[in-house]
């Protein structure tokens, strides 16, 4: 058989002379050219068991477990949460009443900021953009009649993350759910949060601190805990390439393993509860590759720089989540179609967990009815396509190896950069990652603008708008309750009690020791998140980040 | 006299960290030409409108994706007008639904962005509408 060039020369350039090609851009969203056509000679040189492996197998490119979805499908993780706590609960129980297989929170502004609802900067934004928590009482609420101990919960919190998990243990210990039986996932990773998704409270040197006390105390008493969720998602949805996606969120993985090892932990015993998140966007073989190179980097890394010996520490275990960026106002039961396609992208990249957007997210919050066609989607994918009966189908395509191999090359080029500068903290100071992603994403949006990049039925196939959708409404009522429910819990608080546990916790927060147990004891005494938001203030002052456009 | 260039203030109010389309709209009208303030995140209405008085800005664009819009537009107007600086426009973005939309408008915020707008629209409603404060 003659090789590609001459299929070029003898078959396909006189047949593009004649015929030529469409005249759009063949190159993947990242920018990375994208040839007519793969064959056995672009993957000369690869040997199968140093770059693929098997499933479960180092580098683990093929899948992190041996039997992937065959054993136990992907956890259908629907990110809910608004108004007040008994208003997500119910929306929990909606979803897990439809087969939903895990919970994942969403807090509101105030929350993720550090505020309580009673706080004049959360005036306007209290159970907006999330579930209002201000205090135990509301994550009593929040997880009313929900066993812990059985469903895990995932919860997309960071800079007051530490808070989270402090409140949600005491939830446990008073369903009488012993802490090692408490499964779930805290984001907590505060290094895209300076990078991208920008709620922050202190300075990263301080933030990655209490991130790592969580990843110490998690590791001790909650095993079955991820304390964090290293996160391309938001570096994604920032407006990154899927490239810068990959490098960014694997050099803050770095970072935290690093911060790990100088606190002295050993690399085995925290190493296999470290999660990702990644997002999954429109280029469906692009998203594919991302999540294969992401194992086999993650592997490599753990193995060859940092020495870990255990499987389980070289596995990239990641939740996903369809992009929100490439849905679209106009046309909005066009996103159902998106989702889908990007849904199974996830599946065939060989996903932990995935949460499938809603079409009307461009508009509001989701409602009810736009969660279930979400939900559905996946449960369709799951159990109509037959997608999830062998592991890894993909494997082993021409095309796809090679692009996997692209996505390691240019994530690794970040990374060396990165790390040349002396790891992701200092490159975040020097407003490096920032930079980058704002670049990245103003050469998206003129590619838009100027139609080279199609977006159907905004720049393409345009429609006047038909009726409008309807959307989900966060009563104006709610932040009152909300304060008025505040201002009366803490008056009847103990309030002395409440000055020592946080006096308790600007010690710990000054002299090194680990904060969470100090946290755990200062939110059974009813310090609210504001409260201890406004320590971790004092003690280590506010960020304030460059500002870069 | 020549008439000088189109100051804008372009700003994040409240704790929403979503800053994608606010940077993305601070750069295509600063590359259009006008002078462009970008505020950084995080900002209470006050600040905004004090950095809008102090840098005798002609318009504010806001940008907010948390659900917070009517708060804080409102209370963005109501600031201006308090100090005597209601000739300063208001215009914004964000995640907010057509009701909202239409609300925001009667109160006075002269045009809102919403998912799709391209940085030639927002440009151009900018050098249409906006005039320089002689």
């Amino acid at each position: 058989m003659s090789g590609k060039r001459e299929w070029e020369d003898r078959t396909y350039k006189p047949f593009v002379a004649k015929t030529p090609e469409r005249p759009v851009r063949f190159e993947s969203l990242s920018g990375i050219p994208v040839e007519p056509l793969y064959t056995p000679e672009d993957l000369e040189g690869t040997t199968y068991a140093d770059r693929l492996g098997h499933p479960g197998e180092y580098p683990f490119t093929r899948g992190v477990y041996p039997t992937m979805y065959r054993g136990r499908l992907w956890t259908m993780r629907m990110f809910a949460g608004f108004g007040r706590p008994e208003d997500t609960n119910a929306r929990f129980k909606y979803l897990l009443a439809q087969g939903q297989t895990g919970l994942s929170t969403a807090f509101d502004m105030p929350a993720l900021m550090g505020y309580d609802a009673d706080h004049p900067r959360a005036r306007g934004e209290v159970g907006k953009e999330g579930v209002s928590v201000s205090t135990l009482a509301d994550f009593e609420r929040l997880f009313a009649d929900i066993p812990l101990g059985e469903v895990t919960t995932s919860m997309t919190i960071n800079c007051t993350a530490s808070v989270a998990l402090a409140m949600y243990l005491a939830v446990a210990e008073k369903q009488g759910v012993a802490w090692d039986r408490v499964g779930g996932t805290m984001q907590n990773d505060m290094l895209k949060e300076f990078i991208a998704q920008k709620e922050w409270i202190c300075p990263p040197e301080p933030a990655v601190r209490i991130v790592t006390d969580m990843i110490e105390f998690t590791a001790r008493h909650v095993p079955r805990f991820n304390p964090v969720s290293i996160s391309g998602y938001h570096i994604r949805e920032a407006g990154s390439t899927a490239v810068q996606e990959l490098a960014f969120t694997l050099a803050d993985g770095l970072a935290y393993v690093e911060a790990a090892l100088a606190r002295g932990l050993d690399v085995d015993g925290f190493a296999p509860r470290l999660s990702f998140f990644f997002d999954i966007h429109n280029d469906f073989f692009e998203e594919i590759a991302k999540l294969r190179a992401a194992r086999r980097l993650w592997a490599r890394f753990m193995k060859e720089r940092f020495g870990a010996t255990k499987p389980e520490s070289m596995r990239l275990r990641t939740h996903t989540q369809t992009a929100g960026a490439s849905a679209t106002a106009q046309q909005p039961l066009n996103n159902i179609a998106r989702v889908a396609i990007q849904a199974l992208a996830a599946v065939l990249g060989g996903a932990q967990s995935l949460h499938t957007n809603s079409y009307d997210e461009t508009w509001a919050l989701p409602t009810e009815d736009a969660v279930t066609v979400a939900l559905r989607t996946q449960q369709i994918l799951a159990e109509e396509t037959n997608v999830a009966l062998t592991i890894d189908p993909l494997g082993g395509s021409y095309f796809l190896e090679t692009l996997t191999d692209r996505m390691e090359a240019a994530a690794l080029e970040y990374i060396r950069k990165i790390d040349g500068m002396g790891g992701m903290i200092r490159a975040i100071d020097a407003g490096y990652p920032q930079k980058e992603i704002a670049d990245a994403a103003y050469r998206y949006q003129l590619m838009d603008d100027r139609r080279e990049k199609v977006v159907v039925g905004v720049n393409k196939y345009v429609m006047p708008e038909g009726r409008p959708i309807n959307y989900l409404r966060i009563d104006e009522a709610v932040e009152l309750e909300q304060i008025e429910k505040v201002g009366r819990f803490k008056a009847a608080r103990d309030t002395a009690k409440v000055e020592r546990r946080l006096t308790q916790l600007g010690d710990a927060c000054r002299n090194g020791q680990n904060v969470m147990p100090v946290l755990i004891d200062a939110v059974k005494d009813y310090a609210s998140l504001g409260e201890i938001s406004d320590v971790y203030r004092q003690v280590f002052g506010l960020y304030r980040e460059p500002i870069i456009f | 006299m020549t008439e000088r260039t189109v100051r804008v203030v372009v700003a994040k109010p409240g704790l929403d960290g979503h800053d994608r389309g606010a940077k993305i709209v601070a750069r295509a009208l600063r590359d259009a030409g006008f002078e462009v303030i970008y505020t950084g995140l995080h900002q209470t209405p006050e600040q905004i409108v004090a950095t809008a008085v102090q840098e005798d800005a002609d318009a504010i664009g806001l940008s907010v994706l948390s659900g917070a819009h009517t708060y804080l537009f409102t209370r963005v107007l109501e600031l201006l007008a308090e100090k005597g600086a209601e000739d300063v426009a208001v215009f914004g973005g964000g995640i907010i639904p057509p009701e909202d939309v239409t609300a925001l408008k009667a109160m006075g915020v002269k045009e809102i962005f919403t998912p799709g707008a391209s940085t030639q629209d927002i440009v151009r409603f900018v050098r249409e509408h906006i005039r320089a404060a002689v």
